[in-house]
Protein backbone atom coordinates (compact mmCIF):
# COMPACT_ATOMS: atom_id res chain seq x y z
CA UNK A 1 0.00 0.00 0.00
CA UNK A 2 3.11 2.92 1.06
CA UNK A 3 4.83 1.60 -2.28
CA UNK A 4 1.67 2.60 -4.41
CA UNK A 5 0.54 5.68 -2.99
CA UNK A 6 4.50 6.98 -2.82
CA UNK A 7 3.97 6.29 -6.67
CA UNK A 8 0.98 7.56 -7.65
CA UNK A 9 1.58 11.11 -5.86
CA UNK A 10 5.14 11.27 -7.49
CA UNK A 11 3.41 10.54 -10.66
CA UNK A 12 0.81 13.38 -9.98
CA UNK A 13 3.48 15.92 -8.99
CA UNK A 14 5.64 15.27 -12.50
CA UNK A 15 2.49 15.35 -14.46
CA UNK A 16 1.05 18.23 -13.07
CA UNK A 17 4.57 20.05 -13.63
CA UNK A 18 4.35 18.99 -17.24
CA UNK A 19 0.76 20.31 -17.53
CA UNK A 20 1.59 23.77 -16.22
CA UNK A 21 4.00 24.56 -18.24
CA UNK A 22 1.96 23.87 -21.58
CA UNK A 23 -0.91 25.68 -20.86
CA UNK A 24 -2.74 25.63 -24.61
CA UNK A 25 -5.28 28.80 -24.15
CA UNK A 26 -8.55 29.02 -26.34
CA UNK A 27 -8.69 32.99 -25.97
CA UNK A 28 -12.71 33.59 -26.11
CA UNK A 29 -12.08 37.20 -26.81
CA UNK A 30 -15.48 39.42 -26.79
CA UNK A 31 -14.12 43.03 -26.03
CA UNK A 32 -11.84 45.45 -24.83
CA UNK A 33 -9.54 43.14 -22.57
CA UNK A 34 -8.70 41.56 -25.79
CA UNK A 35 -6.18 44.58 -26.12
CA UNK A 36 -4.86 43.85 -22.87
CA UNK A 37 -4.79 40.05 -23.63
CA UNK A 38 -2.76 40.51 -26.86
CA UNK A 39 -0.22 43.06 -24.57
CA UNK A 40 0.39 39.54 -22.35
CA UNK A 41 0.53 37.54 -25.11
CA UNK A 42 2.90 39.43 -26.92
CA UNK A 43 7.03 39.61 -26.47
CA UNK A 44 7.10 42.53 -23.97
CA UNK A 45 5.21 40.73 -21.01
CA UNK A 46 5.39 37.10 -23.35
CA UNK A 47 3.09 34.31 -21.69
CA UNK A 48 5.64 32.03 -23.32
CA UNK A 49 8.10 32.34 -20.02
CA UNK A 50 5.13 30.46 -18.43
CA UNK A 51 4.51 27.51 -21.02
CA UNK A 52 1.18 29.51 -22.21
CA UNK A 53 2.86 31.08 -25.56
CA UNK A 54 0.51 28.97 -28.02
CA UNK A 55 -3.35 30.04 -27.97
CA UNK A 56 -5.39 27.22 -29.92
CA UNK A 57 -7.99 28.45 -32.40
CA UNK A 58 -10.00 25.26 -31.38
CA UNK A 59 -11.73 24.36 -28.31
CA UNK A 60 -10.61 20.97 -29.09
CA UNK A 61 -6.84 21.60 -28.95
CA UNK A 62 -7.26 23.88 -25.75
CA UNK A 63 -6.63 23.41 -21.89
CA UNK A 64 -7.39 26.35 -20.87
CA UNK A 65 -10.27 28.56 -21.44
CA UNK A 66 -9.56 32.51 -21.53
CA UNK A 67 -12.91 34.41 -21.50
CA UNK A 68 -12.11 37.87 -22.23
CA UNK A 69 -14.32 40.07 -22.51
CA UNK A 70 -18.06 41.20 -21.81
CA UNK A 71 -20.43 37.97 -22.05
CA UNK A 72 -24.04 38.81 -23.32
CA UNK A 73 -26.53 36.31 -22.76
CA UNK A 74 -27.42 36.30 -26.62
CA UNK A 75 -24.19 34.87 -26.53
CA UNK A 76 -24.09 32.80 -23.10
CA UNK A 77 -25.45 28.90 -25.14
CA UNK A 78 -21.91 29.60 -28.24
CA UNK A 79 -20.15 30.08 -24.82
CA UNK A 80 -20.83 27.30 -23.19
CA UNK A 81 -20.70 24.95 -26.08
CA UNK A 82 -16.97 25.96 -26.54
CA UNK A 83 -16.14 24.66 -22.83
CA UNK A 84 -18.51 21.62 -23.32
CA UNK A 85 -16.40 21.08 -26.84
CA UNK A 86 -12.86 20.65 -24.77
CA UNK A 87 -11.28 17.58 -23.54
CA UNK A 88 -10.43 16.96 -19.90
CA UNK A 89 -8.17 18.29 -18.33
CA UNK A 90 -9.68 22.05 -18.77
CA UNK A 91 -9.51 25.00 -17.04
CA UNK A 92 -11.23 28.22 -17.11
CA UNK A 93 -9.95 31.99 -16.18
CA UNK A 94 -12.14 34.63 -16.34
CA UNK A 95 -10.64 37.90 -17.63
CA UNK A 96 -11.57 40.95 -16.57
CA UNK A 97 -13.97 42.07 -14.03
CA UNK A 98 -17.01 41.79 -16.66
CA UNK A 99 -16.59 37.78 -16.96
CA UNK A 100 -15.99 38.09 -13.50
CA UNK A 101 -19.61 39.89 -12.56
CA UNK A 102 -20.96 42.19 -14.89
CA UNK A 103 -18.72 44.65 -13.78
CA UNK A 104 -20.80 47.92 -14.39
CA UNK A 105 -23.17 46.38 -16.91
CA UNK A 106 -25.38 45.74 -14.73
CA UNK A 107 -28.39 45.37 -17.37
CA UNK A 108 -30.33 43.29 -19.30
CA UNK A 109 -28.37 42.14 -21.99
CA UNK A 110 -24.97 41.06 -20.01
CA UNK A 111 -24.42 38.12 -18.09
CA UNK A 112 -23.88 38.35 -14.28
CA UNK A 113 -20.53 36.83 -14.17
CA UNK A 114 -19.86 33.87 -16.47
CA UNK A 115 -19.55 31.59 -13.17
CA UNK A 116 -23.38 31.45 -13.95
CA UNK A 117 -22.60 29.40 -17.07
CA UNK A 118 -18.94 27.80 -16.25
CA UNK A 119 -17.07 26.38 -13.66
CA UNK A 120 -14.17 29.37 -13.07
CA UNK A 121 -11.02 28.35 -11.71
CA UNK A 122 -9.22 31.95 -11.59
CA UNK A 123 -10.60 35.03 -11.54
CA UNK A 124 -8.67 38.03 -12.73
CA UNK A 125 -10.38 41.45 -11.89
CA UNK A 126 -9.73 44.90 -13.52
CA UNK A 127 -11.30 47.19 -16.36
CA UNK A 128 -9.14 46.01 -17.88
CA UNK A 129 -6.69 44.08 -15.86
CA UNK A 130 -3.31 45.12 -16.34
CA UNK A 131 -0.94 42.31 -17.84
CA UNK A 132 0.76 42.22 -14.50
CA UNK A 133 -2.50 40.78 -12.76
CA UNK A 134 -2.50 38.51 -15.83
CA UNK A 135 0.65 37.47 -15.15
CA UNK A 136 -0.20 36.57 -11.32
CA UNK A 137 -3.46 35.21 -12.47
CA UNK A 138 -1.59 32.48 -15.07
CA UNK A 139 0.45 31.85 -11.59
CA UNK A 140 -2.24 31.11 -9.88
CA UNK A 141 -3.65 29.09 -12.27
CA UNK A 142 -0.45 26.97 -12.65
CA UNK A 143 -0.33 26.62 -8.82
CA UNK A 144 -3.85 24.97 -9.10
CA UNK A 145 -2.60 22.66 -12.04
CA UNK A 146 0.18 21.38 -10.36
CA UNK A 147 -1.49 21.19 -6.99
CA UNK A 148 -4.62 19.27 -7.81
CA UNK A 149 -5.26 15.51 -8.27
CA UNK A 150 -4.01 14.79 -11.99
CA UNK A 151 -6.03 12.47 -13.94
CA UNK A 152 -4.77 10.49 -16.71
CA UNK B 1 -36.27 72.59 -50.21
CA UNK B 2 -35.60 73.97 -47.11
CA UNK B 3 -37.56 72.63 -43.92
CA UNK B 4 -40.06 74.58 -43.28
CA UNK B 5 -41.40 74.94 -47.12
CA UNK B 6 -41.36 71.11 -46.61
CA UNK B 7 -44.09 70.97 -43.57
CA UNK B 8 -46.02 73.67 -45.56
CA UNK B 9 -46.44 71.18 -48.43
CA UNK B 10 -47.31 68.90 -45.78
CA UNK B 11 -49.80 70.75 -44.44
CA UNK B 12 -51.20 71.69 -47.39
CA UNK B 13 -51.38 68.19 -48.69
CA UNK B 14 -52.15 66.28 -45.45
CA UNK B 15 -54.26 68.96 -43.68
CA UNK B 16 -55.42 67.70 -40.10
CA UNK B 17 -53.16 64.59 -40.27
CA UNK B 18 -50.19 66.49 -39.61
CA UNK B 19 -51.33 67.33 -35.96
CA UNK B 20 -48.45 69.42 -34.84
CA UNK B 21 -45.03 70.63 -36.37
CA UNK B 22 -41.99 72.45 -34.77
CA UNK B 23 -38.31 73.02 -35.58
CA UNK B 24 -35.61 73.14 -32.99
CA UNK B 25 -32.15 74.49 -34.73
CA UNK B 26 -33.07 73.71 -38.41
CA UNK B 27 -34.52 70.41 -37.60
CA UNK B 28 -37.97 70.17 -38.87
CA UNK B 29 -40.10 67.96 -37.21
CA UNK B 30 -44.12 66.66 -38.53
CA UNK B 31 -46.05 64.80 -36.30
CA UNK B 32 -48.76 62.41 -38.12
CA UNK B 33 -52.15 60.54 -37.29
CA UNK B 34 -51.19 56.84 -37.74
CA UNK B 35 -54.01 56.66 -40.33
CA UNK B 36 -52.27 58.69 -42.53
CA UNK B 37 -48.87 57.71 -41.81
CA UNK B 38 -48.34 55.57 -45.01
CA UNK B 39 -49.81 58.00 -47.20
CA UNK B 40 -47.36 60.77 -45.79
CA UNK B 41 -44.33 58.35 -45.64
CA UNK B 42 -44.95 57.38 -49.06
CA UNK B 43 -45.68 60.92 -50.30
CA UNK B 44 -42.28 61.63 -48.75
CA UNK B 45 -40.17 59.08 -50.55
CA UNK B 46 -41.77 59.45 -53.93
CA UNK B 47 -42.40 63.09 -55.28
CA UNK B 48 -39.83 64.15 -56.85
CA UNK B 49 -39.41 67.67 -55.15
CA UNK B 50 -39.23 65.60 -51.75
CA UNK B 51 -37.64 62.47 -52.98
CA UNK B 52 -36.71 61.50 -49.08
CA UNK B 53 -35.00 58.10 -50.54
CA UNK B 54 -32.78 57.34 -47.45
CA UNK B 55 -34.02 56.25 -44.02
CA UNK B 56 -31.83 57.72 -41.66
CA UNK B 57 -32.98 56.14 -38.45
CA UNK B 58 -36.43 54.41 -37.47
CA UNK B 59 -36.87 54.26 -33.54
CA UNK B 60 -39.23 55.03 -30.90
CA UNK B 61 -39.62 57.20 -27.51
CA UNK B 62 -41.16 56.05 -24.72
CA UNK B 63 -43.06 58.70 -22.23
CA UNK B 64 -44.32 56.80 -19.42
CA UNK B 65 -42.92 58.84 -17.11
CA UNK B 66 -42.07 61.80 -19.27
CA UNK B 67 -42.89 65.67 -17.44
CA UNK B 68 -46.10 66.82 -18.68
CA UNK B 69 -46.37 63.71 -20.92
CA UNK B 70 -47.87 61.33 -19.07
CA UNK B 71 -51.28 61.01 -19.59
CA UNK B 72 -51.08 61.37 -22.99
CA UNK B 73 -49.85 58.48 -25.73
CA UNK B 74 -47.16 56.70 -24.42
CA UNK B 75 -45.08 56.03 -27.60
CA UNK B 76 -43.62 57.82 -29.84
CA UNK B 77 -42.08 56.32 -33.54
CA UNK B 78 -39.80 58.62 -35.04
CA UNK B 79 -38.60 58.36 -38.46
CA UNK B 80 -35.39 60.56 -39.91
CA UNK B 81 -35.79 61.23 -44.00
CA UNK B 82 -32.54 62.27 -45.64
CA UNK B 83 -32.90 62.71 -49.12
CA UNK B 84 -29.37 62.39 -51.37
CA UNK B 85 -30.86 64.49 -54.56
CA UNK B 86 -31.78 67.73 -52.35
CA UNK B 87 -29.48 67.64 -48.74
CA UNK B 88 -32.63 68.48 -47.36
CA UNK B 89 -34.08 66.22 -43.90
CA UNK B 90 -37.18 66.06 -42.47
CA UNK B 91 -37.92 63.84 -38.86
CA UNK B 92 -41.53 62.72 -38.96
CA UNK B 93 -43.48 61.25 -35.63
CA UNK B 94 -46.09 59.57 -34.85
CA UNK B 95 -47.68 58.32 -31.28
CA UNK B 96 -49.28 55.39 -30.33
CA UNK B 97 -51.08 54.25 -27.05
CA UNK B 98 -49.63 51.25 -24.93
CA UNK B 99 -52.67 49.17 -25.48
CA UNK B 100 -52.53 49.67 -29.29
CA UNK B 101 -48.91 49.79 -30.21
CA UNK B 102 -49.06 48.91 -33.63
CA UNK B 103 -47.81 51.35 -36.61
CA UNK B 104 -47.78 50.68 -40.29
CA UNK B 105 -44.47 49.02 -41.59
CA UNK B 106 -42.34 51.07 -43.95
CA UNK B 107 -40.73 48.63 -45.64
CA UNK B 108 -42.20 48.18 -48.71
CA UNK B 109 -40.61 52.08 -49.47
CA UNK B 110 -37.27 51.62 -47.39
CA UNK B 111 -35.94 48.06 -47.60
CA UNK B 112 -33.65 48.91 -43.93
CA UNK B 113 -36.90 49.60 -42.09
CA UNK B 114 -37.19 45.80 -41.46
CA UNK B 115 -34.40 45.78 -39.17
CA UNK B 116 -35.37 49.05 -37.54
CA UNK B 117 -38.74 47.90 -37.02
CA UNK B 118 -37.46 44.70 -35.58
CA UNK B 119 -35.42 46.46 -33.39
CA UNK B 120 -38.62 48.71 -32.30
CA UNK B 121 -40.61 46.11 -31.40
CA UNK B 122 -37.49 43.93 -29.96
CA UNK B 123 -36.69 47.17 -27.55
CA UNK B 124 -40.35 48.96 -27.20
CA UNK B 125 -43.10 45.95 -28.20
CA UNK B 126 -44.04 48.32 -30.81
CA UNK B 127 -45.93 45.97 -33.53
CA UNK B 128 -45.75 46.67 -36.84
CA UNK B 129 -48.06 45.54 -39.43
CA UNK B 130 -47.39 44.28 -42.84
CA UNK B 131 -43.60 43.56 -41.27
CA UNK B 132 -42.67 40.71 -43.77
CA UNK B 133 -40.65 38.78 -40.49
CA UNK B 134 -41.16 40.38 -37.00
CA UNK B 135 -39.31 38.61 -34.70
CA UNK B 136 -36.43 40.18 -31.92
CA UNK B 137 -33.26 41.61 -33.87
CA UNK B 138 -30.74 41.72 -30.83
CA UNK B 139 -31.63 39.59 -28.24
CA UNK B 140 -33.03 36.43 -27.59
CA UNK B 141 -36.82 35.27 -28.62
CA UNK B 142 -37.01 33.73 -24.67
CA UNK B 143 -36.19 36.82 -23.53
CA UNK B 144 -39.48 38.39 -21.62
CA UNK B 145 -40.22 41.83 -21.78
CA UNK B 146 -38.95 44.77 -24.06
CA UNK B 147 -35.62 46.49 -22.09
CA UNK B 148 -36.37 50.01 -23.53
CA UNK B 149 -38.97 50.41 -21.56
CA UNK B 150 -39.41 53.05 -19.14
CA UNK B 151 -41.14 50.18 -16.58
CA UNK B 152 -38.63 47.71 -17.61
CA UNK B 153 -37.23 47.29 -13.91
CA UNK B 154 -33.14 47.81 -14.67
CA UNK B 155 -31.76 45.35 -12.45
CA UNK B 156 -34.46 42.10 -13.61
CA UNK B 157 -32.67 38.92 -14.55
CA UNK B 158 -33.67 36.92 -17.29
CA UNK B 159 -33.71 33.57 -17.75
CA UNK B 160 -30.24 32.27 -19.25
CA UNK B 161 -31.05 30.45 -22.36
CA UNK B 162 -29.79 26.59 -22.41
CA UNK B 163 -26.55 25.24 -24.31
CA UNK B 164 -27.84 23.27 -26.59
CA UNK B 165 -29.96 25.96 -27.91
Amino acid sequence: MGVGSFFTSKLDEAIGWARKYSIFQYPFVTACCGMEYMATACSHYDIDRFGAGLPRFSPRQADVLFVVGTISHKLAPVLKRVYDQMTEPKWVVAFGVCTCTGGFYDNYATVQGIDTIIPVDVYIPGCPPRPESVIDGLMKLQDKIAAQAQRY
Amino acid sequence: MDGAAILERLRGRFGGDVVETHDHRGDHTAVVTRGALPRLLAHCHDERPLAFDVLMDLTAVDYLTYPGREDGPRFEVVYHLYSLAHNHRLRVKVRVDEDDAVVPSAVDLWPIADWFEREVWDMFGVRFSGHPDLRRLLLYEEFIGHPLRKDYPIDRRQPLIGPTV
